[in-house]
């Protein structure tokens, strides 16, 4: 496992965050980055197996060989079927002009 | 049975708090009560008694209450009646109910009315189950107290300065508590078996794919399971025939045939094997918890089953690998939380990628940044390999150990928690002593395979314990005979 040993640095939570669309306050940032190197030590112990053998599993039904083939004849038929209602849907929206949702300028002139 | 001196201690239609669906059925289709009647008396028991434990985060009133006057009016005119006719059942706020608030007890949902139901909510309301309102759980049922919802901490009614256990706390103490009949919780990691043992009541996780999803507001998606909370198997067994099966709106819903569950409790459990493994009575389990499993491994041999020791050898790595893969795949997962299509959007932005930032920093809580900042880590260039990789290959190691013990056994049988319920903000602080008491419950999720809590005793103070049966894929009947036959043995 590389980089295990490697702490997390603030600058690595600041990256991360940056990732993830998080913002982080001042008073955030230490917190997260012990945090993170504590659960990180933890997960750690994952490197005493040797997996170099072993197929990685995404999810239970592959596992077990009973996942619905996802070509062919096992899947429905394409038709047109009536949907969830678009003015509701559009009604959730923090800003919406009831065709498009409504977001801070993206693109300056 | 010993009871906490800070157990909840209410009045107001008292009767209901040990009230089963089975029994909430009968009454409204013998005419003893109406539907209508029943549902107004759990609603003044709420108004009463929730103020104590904070398990309801919104009602929904109208609708429970014009579906308890179709149940009334198919009484009246002899109209077939479904299997959970007139039954009041409270649902997790991470599930849909069309035009009520759907929270998953985070601000970041605040003000959103989801404009379509569940199909889990859907089934139990076709087969005319009156739904009483929303539960509180930790926030996008990320955490095992309770203690993460923005709405405030849930208080566990055997006990009320404890924690209920989560994250479906409210669905497992609303039960508890006599404020609905049976309930619906999720679990990812433990989040139905834990709280279920904490307070008290039956909790049962489905096998991965048994019951659909379409409608539950996705935490790891690869983990994430719907299942009842109950007073009794039985019961617990009628919600599962209603909320099993295929679904054309979940694609990951499993078409194996669904069991007969009700009808197969009749069945005797005598000549069943039931294994025990050893990585799940070490060191850190509570000897009093430790003796009340050892005596419903005496009540079945009783009944006739056969006791064997087996093991689990990967058990210790589980707690670390579900921490990579569930916050990996909640990372995923909540990027859509972005004030774009719905919730909260910060008032404070002026730019695209300040209005994603500002609003998920001011709406999501602690538990929830740590893990999205845990997940993007783990899949971020770099750590793939080494992180998400690593889990997703020990995840087979965890459920091959599993398969190779059902070639022996028929269930296993071991705890819940290692510990009983612990009090409010006590555990707060330090996250990975609070991930460890997911130890004995997240083998099971990574691994796919069906399990529930059943009540076993009480602890010298009064603090419920749960006894854990896990059984193989899609055999949630042998399952539920096991816990029928402990449940037997606590009542004599």
């Amino acid at each position: 496992m590389s980089n295990q040993n490697s702490a997390v640095s603030l600058e690595d939570v600041r990256h991360v965050a940056d990732l993830a669309n998080l913002e982080l306050t001042a008073e955030e940032l230490p917190r997260m980055a012990h945090d993170l190197n504590a659960i990180l030590g933890h997960i750690a112990q994952l490197s005493e197996l040797d997996t170099s053998q072993v197929e990685p599993m995404a999810q239970v039904a592959e596992a077990l060989g009973i996942a619905p083939a996802t070509a062919g004849e096992t899947l429905r038929p394409d038709v047109v079927k009536p949907s969830v209602d678009r003015a509701a849907v559009m009604s959730q929206a923090p800003e919406s002009d009831g065709r498009f949702f409504k977001v801070p300028k993206v693109i300056e002139r | 049975m010993p009871e906490s001196p800070n157990a909840l201690k209410s009045t107001v239609n008292n009767d209901l708090s040990t009230l089963t669906l089975a029994e909430a059925r009968a009454a409204v289709v013998s005419g003893t009560t109406s539907a209508t009647a029943l549902a107004e008396r759990y609603y003044e028991r709420i108004a009463a008694v929730d103020p104590e434990i904070n398990s309801y985060l919104a009602l929904t009133k109208d609708r429970a209450l014009a579906q308890a006057a179709s149940v009334d009016a198919a009484v009246k005119s002899g109209a077939p009646l479904g299997p959970l006719a007139g039954v009041p059942i409270g649902i997790k706020d991470v599930l849909t109910l069309k035009g009520a608030p759907a929270t998953a007890a985070s601000k970041i949902l605040n003000g959103y009315h989801p404009p379509y139901d569940a199909t889990a909510v859907a089934k139990l309301e076709a087969a005319g189950a009156v739904l009483l309102g929303k539960l509180n759980c930790d926030e996008f049922a990320m955490g095992g107290s309770n203690e993460n919802s923005a709405y405030g901490p849930v208080h566990n009614p055997r006990s009320l300065d404890r924690v209920p256990g989560g994250s479906s706390g409210g669905s497992a103490a609303a039960v508890a508590a006599g404020l609905c009949a049976a309930s619906l919780g999720t679990d990812t990691g433990g989040s139905i078996r834990q709280p279920a043992a904490f307070c008290g009541v039956v909790g049962v996780l489905p096998t991965y794919g048994r019951v659909s999803r379409y409608g539950l507001i996705a935490f790891a998606s690869s983990l994430d399971r719907i299942g009842p909370f109950a007073h009794s198997v039985a019961d617990a067994a009628t919600l599962l025939e209603v909320l099993a099966g295929t679904d054309t709106m979940d694609s990951t819903s499993s078409a194996q045939p669904v069991g007969s569950y009700s009808a197969d409790l009749a069945k005797p459990v005598a000549g069943l094997r039931i294994g025990v493994p050893e990585e799940y009575f070490g060191e850190g389990l509570d000897p009093e918890i430790r003796a009340a499993i050892e005596k419903s491994l005496d009540d079945l041999r009783a009944a006739g089953c056969s006791i064997q020791k087996v093991s689990l050898p990967h058990t210790s790595y589980a707690v670390p690998t579900y921490y990579v893969l569930a916050t990996a795949e909640a990372s995923s997962n909540l990027s859509r939380m972005d004030g774009v299509r719905f919730g909260h959007r910060s008032a404070e932005a002026n730019t695209l990628a300040n209005m994603y930032r500002k609003s998920r920093d001011e709406a999501f809580g602690p538990e929830v940044k740590r893990r999205i900042l845990l997940g993007t880590y783990v899949l971020s260039a770099g750590y793939y390999d080494a992180y998400y990789r690593k889990a997703q290959q020990v995840r087979t190691l965890l459920t091959r150990d599993f398969l190779t013990v059902f070639n022996d056994v028929d269930a296993i049988v071991c705890p819940v928690t290692p510990t009983p319920a612990w009090k409010l903000g006590e555990k707060t602080e330090d996250p990975i002593q609070m991930y460890l008491e997911d130890i004995y419950s997240v083998a099971a999720s990574l691994a796919g395979i069906c399990g529930m809590s059943v009540p076993c005793g009480t602890t010298k103070d009064g603090l419920p314990i749960g006894v854990q049966v896990l059984g193989k894929h899609f055999d949630e009947s042998t399952m539920l005979r096991v816990g029928a036959a402990i449940e037997a043995a606590q009542v004599k």
